[in-house]
């Protein structure tokens, strides 16, 4: 799973241009999915036939985009203004090193070195409004020849595996969030089970759950389960509250976050099946952050769904990290709960 | 009427947990005798929703009346070390109101709101300050876990023949949505009932059921505030003086075709009715009237004081007249314009 996980991370998917993530997947599904398709939003959507003993219709859904930056303006300088892409706190985005468009041009998030900073300028953090990306170019000319209003910018950041002998099993990259849930969701695609399968690699989660919306319109499945990455804080605190999820105490279950109410049969079956079977799993904490199942749950007449999370620590920003026995146990709970869906959810009526 | 408006608001709701609440109703239903007639039914859809068919006579429209069974609570965020719980809102819960009250959960645990020492008494402190006291002595011995809900805890009080309750938002609509079905004689209409869920997070169960219902007519049965309590916000409405039509709201401007519609009914009834303006908050009235291709929508509101909080207050009288006016509504034909 590794392998996975370091290429679908290492792709760039901002929100809206998610094409390299989506080659990438219509490969990797090669041999396994049924049937795939492209709708006109952009989202994957791809179907793997089961034995035919369950009628239900069985939706999985996983983002394909990150978020990023966005060029709004070359300057006469050659250095470009930007605007965000999704939910980026702006205090880390000074010397961060991005690439932009298809092309990957590499460049710099601009910052002053600290030798120059002005009194009290290192006591603040720069708005975004007043942050250049910096490619190297010296003319507004010679920038835009490489780069184009419009063209969408991601975090520049390597997959790094524990190294030998580590007795932890975390990675470190970017966009696990949720690139996890993609991986997670081609593996799904290899199963046998008694339904046919859908899953729908969405786009524009992160900006307002928009592909997920049409995605699930088109298919009007029974039920659907989203597959996310999401944030674990683990920072130290002084009062006794909870982090949102813990890493490597197994993958988080939604009960409700701000875009919807899990069905209350899905959190059941996934919680009763992990811990029939020892596979550790927690509950995230609630009324926080929202996923495609925001969008999915209130498609049509109306879709019971879920969402399990693979944890990692600083998402939404350059480096997050995500413990791989987690994911691992995020795909062995999945597994079995599909298996035991049918009883569970019964076939709409339409 | 009062015992069915006693037995309903002290069930408990908070969103995405209405099944007492759904129970109940159907078992109203039930005892009425109402699913027993020739094409009516009841069927629950896949998020809850209760939605209940009364078929008519013929030559009428498809209308869909919508009342939402959830109400607003807590859902537990943490338990900690000795066994305190902190919670957030579900729905919109004014930390004004919390301090001192109880909450209860499903299996019967009651919560104490407490509030942490205050560096600043005078400014008004967020949720993450309060947390709930179950009386459990440690981490262990406590009954509900993180994602468990819950919801304010009150009986419900005939207070100078008006009715005080944490629940009228919204099961005073769903008494007056349930006497409707009942009172409802003749009527050409296909009245679909809708017992929503999820209201107070979004509108959400009103989203779904208005895309199944599909209607051609579509209202609200809601509470709405009022402007007649010292020094509040300004508002036209009263207690006690009619069931309010709405014109519009935070969230949407009534179908004026529909709101004339009602307006008439009362005038040729003789039923008191108030206009209803409200500038904040809205009603499942909006989810459905952008539902598909659009579908006409209006609401019917009981003027209720303290909206929100665990004593809202409703006046008898508005009630009836509700239910009056929508039974007249829909006994004769609709004409929108």
């Amino acid at each position: 799973v590794s392998a996975l996980l370091r290429k679908l991370s290492e792709a760039t998917g901002v929100s809206g241009r998610e094409d390299e993530v989506r080659a990438m997947l219509v490969e990797e599904l090669r041999g396994t999915a049924d049937s795939a398709r492209v709708d006109a939003m952009g989202n994957l959507v791809a179907m793997r036939r089961g034995t035919g003993a369950s009628k239900l219709r069985v939706l999985i859904a996983a983002h394909m985009d990150e978020v990023g930056l966005m060029v709004t303006q070359v300057e006469d300088s050659g250095m470009l203004r930007f605007a965000r892409v999704g939910g980026i706190d702006e205090r880390i985005l000074p010397a961060r090193p991005v690439t932009i468009g298809p092309n990957r041009v590499p460049g710099v998030i601009a910052i002053k070195p600290v030798h120059l900073a002005e009194k009290g300028e290192t006591d603040r953090v720069a708005a975004p409004k007043d942050l250049v990306i910096d490619v190297g170019a010296t003319t507004k000319a010679e920038a835009e020849r490489l780069v184009a209003r419009g063209d969408v910018a991601a975090f520049l950041s390597e997959y790094v595996e524990p190294l030998p002998g580590s007795a932890w099993r975390t990675v470190q990259g970017k966009a696990f969030d949720d690139r996890a849930g993609c991986a997670l969701a081609v593996a799904l695609l290899a199963e046998r089970l008694p339904f046919d399968l859908v899953a729908a690699f969405t786009v524009q989660e992160e900006v307002g759950l928009r592909g997920a919306r049409v995605a699930a319109y088109a298919e009007c499945p029974d039920c659907a389960f989203v597959l996310e990455c999401t944030g674990a804080n683990e920072m130290p605190v002084k009062k006794d509250l909870s982090p949102s999820t813990r890493l490597g105490a197994g993958p988080a279950i939604t009960v409700m976050d701000a875009s919807f109410i899990a069905d209350p049969r899905l959190v059941d079956l996934l919680s009763a099946t992990a811990s029939r079977l020892g596979i550790p799993h927690q509950f995230k904490q609630p009324n926080i952050g929202g996923t495609d199942a925001g969008a999915i749950q209130r498609a049509r007449a109306g879709v019971p769904s879920v969402t399990l999370a693979v944890p990692c620590r600083y998402i939404h920003a350059p480096t997050g990290i995500l413990n791989l026995d987690d994911f691992d146990h995020a795909l062995a709970l999945m597994r079995e709960s599909l298996q035991r869906l049918p009883g569970v959810i019964e076939r709409s009526a339409t | 009427v009062t015992d069915l408006i006693k037995r309903l608001v002290e069930c408990s709701g908070p969103s995405g947990s209405e099944g007492a609440v759904r129970d109940l109703i159907r078992t109203e239903l039930e005892a009425s005798g109402l699913l027993k007639r020739k094409g009516c039914q009841a069927s629950v859809d896949a998020l809850g929703n209760l939605v209940v068919l009364r078929k008519g006579s013929g030559g009428g429209r498809r209308v869909m009346v919508a009342a939402h069974m959830d109400e607003i609570g807590v859902v537990v965020t943490h338990v900690d070390e000795k066994g305190f719980l902190r919670f957030s809102n579900i729905g919109g819960v004014r930390p004004l109101n919390l301090n001192g009250s109880r909450v209860r959960f499903a299996d019967g645990t009651v919560g104490v709101i407490g509030l942490e020492r205050l560096e600043e008494p005078a400014k008004l402190p967020g949720l993450e300050r309060f947390y709930l006291d179950t009386g459990a002595r440690d981490r262990d011995s406590v009954k509900v876990k993180v994602g468990d809900t819950a919801c304010f805890f009150r009986p419900f009080e005939e207070v100078g023949g008006r009715f005080v309750s944490k629940a009228m938002d919204d099961r005073i609509g769903c008494v007056v949505l349930l006497q409707v079905l009942r009172e409802l004689d003749a009527s050409p209409h296909d009245v679909y009932a809708v017992f929503t869920v999820q209201e107070e997070v979004g509108l959400r169960g009103a989203t779904t059921s208005g895309f199944g219902v599909d209607p051609e007519v579509a209202l609200a049965v809601d509470v709405t505030g009022t402007g007649d309590t010292p020094e509040c916000f300004p508002m036209a409405m009263h207690l006690g003086k009619g069931p309010a039509i709405k014109v519009r709201d935070g969230g949407m401007l009534a179908h004026v075709g529909v709101k004339d519609w009602l307006v008439r009914t009362a005038e040729g009834a003789g039923i008191p009715y108030q206009l209803e303006v409200l500038e904040g908050g809205t009603t499942d009235a909006k989810a459905i009237q952008t539902s598909r291709a659009g579908v006409p929508a209006g609401c019917v509101s009981v003027p209720t004081r303290y909206v929100h909080s665990p004593s809202e207050m409703v006046d008898p009288d508005d009630v009836k007249n509700a239910v009056r006016l929508l039974v007249a509504a829909l006994s004769g034909p609709i004409t929108i314009g």
